[in-house]
């Protein structure tokens, strides 16, 4: 186990290190670069531009520049940003907590509600319950998140005037319960797409749990049914689906990137398209470092939950 | 008077099953799974029901638990367990009887515990099902049980998860688990089909033992009739759904009646002892010579301390003359599918000479090999898994030769004329693998095999998969194959029956090496080696004349 532990975490880091040397230098091929916004100003020289792009040290041959990057990165000096100079660690900081709030609410409902459709699909297969949850998924999946953040809108906030239509609070009520009023509707939106794919999922791990030769010796000891299916038939059928967990995790954070812009959500995704829009380099690298620490934390944590659950990798 | 004769009857039997008809639901290949079938099982005695696949031995088994898919459903009969009419039953009424008046054993042991709860949770779970004992009398008899199946180290035992115990230890645990509530009852089905031979001779005395200690009723669903004759006090012989024969063991084993109990008898492979009658051989010397072969499997890495490395075939050497058939016998893990698999180059050895027709095949590369891959080809034994569903056989057939280069006219007809040879119709070409039986898919593997004119035959488990009728047709097509096209035969399998009928030479492997190696009146008469020994007085039904099996002496 402790080498298991060991040799994933290495893998982890080896990743962290590709994936960043590949945002670095696909963000510095982007015509125009860093330099990009500053070239549009007419008051700036040829001068002026040399100038900045010494200070800013982007006159330097890339590898340079990205070993140094990489460096302060590992001592904690995410860089500052172009917009407001203030430390990138410190802007995503500020938009961190209501990305997780969204992620984190919409992950509990695609996982409660996913699981229930996916073993209720499973023990009563071919029943109307069961096509239903088929069509549904379907129609979930083929139909982009905004529009359904747009119909919520048009009807849960326009019409019925229920929900709010955007933000994470009502400014000047911090209270718990305006928090979660708010955050119905974006994170029922994001978790749409999510029930969808993990239903689909539930049910076939379900299916092949339920043909095991020992759920047949568990009905031969005179187990009820109930504890069948949620003893030996979940708790199986649950095992591949903590690794589906760790995958869908980037997913979600690109979905949660929509539905932000949807609900006028504070959070990482719109923050990313904004300093998109600023040409913010070191805002969007932190950002894209900070996602991929992220999903290669969520797929390690997958693994080693796995492997705590099942006893042929904990005990081998 | 009716309430009289009932009242008497319903200790003396553990199970009645009158009249007994299961439908199938409609587009099966027979609308019933079992037609009017009645039998009695005698308590604390031991009832074989013995067929083939599809004779519904199983879904009689399955109905006395109650455990029938909700598709198929019972259309006429009675079952009485233990004075319990059952037909009819609510859900509710017969879970309260499974594992308390009636328990099961499965084929498969090593899919039937659950691979996330502890051995001793399992076997609590029997008890706690039906509201017995508090936990800590619950795992005392756990423990108990455990003791009682003969497992090593009970206490330890108890907080195993399964993956850690050898086939034969979790086939002692299933036992164990349906003896928790001492049932009336116990339903066998195929307990020893999937287990290695000296494993499965320690299961059936343990059966036996706990069958004659308990006085317990044992229904014990088997294919094989060296079993029936071990255990069995009764016969219930079962074809197609219908029970065409039944009485006493010692009566159905010696004066069966039924044309198809004769029949099967009859394809029971016995160990002959005698060696087989040498094909007029053209002296070409060994056709191969295998020298001092060495496999090592590695997984993990040094690096992290996890390497495990499994020596699988230690040094392996022999001989196929030309022409003749070597018997390559073990139990699983001995190293005689590795073996195969190095012969034909699906993987490579990590030391050692293959000569094939002189030349040491074991260092070329895929290239240079290539054109003697042809020479040696393989039948495999899962006849359902080795032939492609989406292709038609004439496609399969006709694949490999065409990639070698062959005109596909002449690939045609060389299939066609094949087809008919192993005893197909002409016009299997163009149909696909799921149209045939298993039997006739092993034929389909034996032509395409065929298709190369090869030199030699590798045979891995080709008949294990079958029933005993059909081995006995497939073994005599490969006797006659090779007396008409002088091939060579490797015939690796675990069943030394099967081995003594076909073989010239036998070498018996343990552990990666060859223990004893000579023709079969040696192997099964005069065995050399205790491994032998061991193997061959393991084998069930097969005692010198005169010694009556143990179950029906008493």
């Amino acid at each position: 186990m402790p080498a298991f532990l060991l040799k994933r975490l290495m893998q982890s880091v080896m990743l962290l290190v590709i994936v960043s040397i590949v945002g670095f230098v696909v963000l510095n091929l982007i015509p125009g670069g860093p330099m990009a916004q500053y070239a549009l100003d007419p008051g700036m020289t040829q001068e002026d531009m040399n100038r900045l792009a010494e200070q800013l040290g982007l006159n330097r041959p890339l590898w340079v520049q990205y070993l140094d990057w990489i460096w302060r990165l590992v001592q904690g000096d995410w860089g500052t940003s172009f917009r407001d100079g203030s430390p990138v660690l410190d802007v995503i900081g500020r938009h961190v907590f209501a990305t997780l709030l969204l992620m984190g609410s919409s992950t509990v409902i695609a996982v409660a509600v996913g699981t229930w459709i996916g073993i209720r699909g499973a023990t009563h297969r071919y029943s109307t319950f069961d096509y239903l949850a088929t069509v549904g998924a379907m129609i979930a999946l083929s139909i982009p998140t905004f529009w359904f953040g747009l119909i919520g809108i048009y009807v849960f906030s326009l019409k019925l005037g229920w929900l709010p239509a955007g933000n994470m609070y009502t400014i000047g009520d911090g209270s718990v319960l305006n928090y979660l009023h708010h955050l119905i509707m974006p994170s029922t939106v994001l978790a749409l797409v999510h029930i969808a794919i993990w239903s689909r999922f539930m049910r076939a791990a379900t299916l092949d749990a339920i043909s095991q030769e020992f759920v047949k010796t568990a009905r031969a000891k005179g187990v009820g049914e109930r504890r069948v299916i949620l003893k030996h038939v979940v708790g199986n059928a649950l095992l591949p689906m903590i690794t589906l967990a760790g995958v869908q995790l980037p997913s979600l954070l690109t979905g949660a990137l929509v539905t932000e812009t949807v609900f006028t959500w504070p959070g990482m995704g719109r923050l990313f398209l904004d300093s998109l829009g600023y040409s913010d380099y070191p805002v969007v690298m932190g950002l894209l470092i900070f996602s991929a620490i992220l999903t290669i934390a969520g797929n390690l944590i997958a693994d080693i939950v796995v492997a705590l659950v099942d006893p042929r990798i904990r005990l081998a | 008077m009716s309430a009289h004769i009932h009242a008497v009857s319903a200790p003396e039997v553990a199970l009645s099953v009158r009249g007994l008809t299961i439908s199938l639901p409609k587009g099966m290949e027979r609308a019933h799974a079992v037609e009017n079938i009645s039998f009695d099982l005698p308590r604390g005695q031991i009832l074989c029901v013995i067929g083939e696949s599809g004779s519904g031995k199983s879904v009689t088994a399955n109905t006395i638990m109650g455990l029938l898919p909700k598709a198929i459903g019972i259309t006429a009969g009675s079952i009485q367990l233990d004075g319990r009419e059952i037909v009819g039953m609510g859900p509710e009424a017969l879970r309260s009887l499974r594992g308390r008046v009636v328990s099961m054993i499965f084929q498969d042991p090593l899919s039937a515990l659950n691979p996330l709860m502890t051995v001793g949770a399992q076997i609590d779970e029997a008890m706690l099902a039906h509201g017995v004992g508090t936990p800590t009398s619950r795992r005392e008899r756990a423990i108990e049980l455990l003791t009682e199946v003969g497992l090593p180290d009970p206490e330890v035992m108890y907080h195993q998860y399964p993956f850690r115990l050898s086939g034969g230890q979790r086939q002692r645990v299933m036992i164990a688990m349906a003896l928790a509530l001492e049932p009336a009852m116990l339903i066998a089905d195929e307990p020893t089909t999937a287990l290695d031979v000296t494993t499965q001779a320690q299961i059936l005395k343990l059966i036996r033992d706990i069958q004659h200690r308990k006085g317990m009723s044992v229904m014990f669903i088997t294919h094989d009739f060296g079993v029936v004759a071990e255990i069995a006090d009764s016969v219930v012989v079962m074809e197609k759904g219908r029970v065409v024969e039944q009485g006493s063991a010692s009566k159905v084993l010696r004066t069966p009646e039924h044309p198809y109990t004769k029949r099967l008898i009859a394809a029971v492979p016995h160990l002959t002892g005698e060696d087989r009658k040498p094909i007029p051989a053209k002296d070409a010397g060994p056709i191969l010579k295998v020298e001092n072969l060495v496999k090592t499997y590695r997984s993990g890495s040094a690096l992290f301390r996890t390497l495990r490395v499994v020596p699988a075939v230690k040094g392996v050497s022999f001989e196929v003359a030309a022409g003749r058939t070597l018997g390559v016998v073990g139990e699983s893990g001995s190293g005689k599918s590795s073996l195969g698999r190095l012969l034909i180059k699906l993987m490579d050895c990590d030391g050692g000479r293959i000569l094939f027709d002189g030349v040491d095949i074991a260092p070329l590369s895929e290239p240079a090999f290539r054109s003697s891959r042809q020479k040696i080809q393989m039948i495999f034994q899962d006849p359902f898994a080795s032939l492609n569903p989406r292709t038609t056989i004439g496609r399969i057939l006709t694949v490999g030769p065409l990639a070698h280069g062959m005109a596909y006219a002449k690939a045609r007809e060389e299939a066609r004329a094949l087809l008919d040879h192993v005893g197909l119709d002409a016009g299997a070409f163009d149909r696909y693998p799921h149209e045939f039986s298993g039997g006739q898919r092993q034929r389909i593997g034996i032509a395409r095999a065929l298709m190369f004119k090869p030199k030699l035959l590798i045979a891995d488990e080709a008949v294990s998969a079958l029933d005993v009728s059909i081995q006995a047709q497939i073994l005599q097509l490969l006797d006659r194959v090779q007396r008409e096209t002088g091939v060579s035969m490797i015939f690796i399998t675990h069943d030394l029956r099967v081995a003594s009928q076909i073989c010239d030479e036998i070498a018996v492997m343990q552990k990666g090496e060859i223990v004893e190696q000579g023709p079969p009146s040696q192997i099964f008469l005069n065995p050399q080696s205790d491994y032998t020994r061991e193997l061959v007085a393991a084998i069930p039904g097969e005692r010198p004349q005169g010694q009556k099996p143990e179950a029906a002496e008493s």
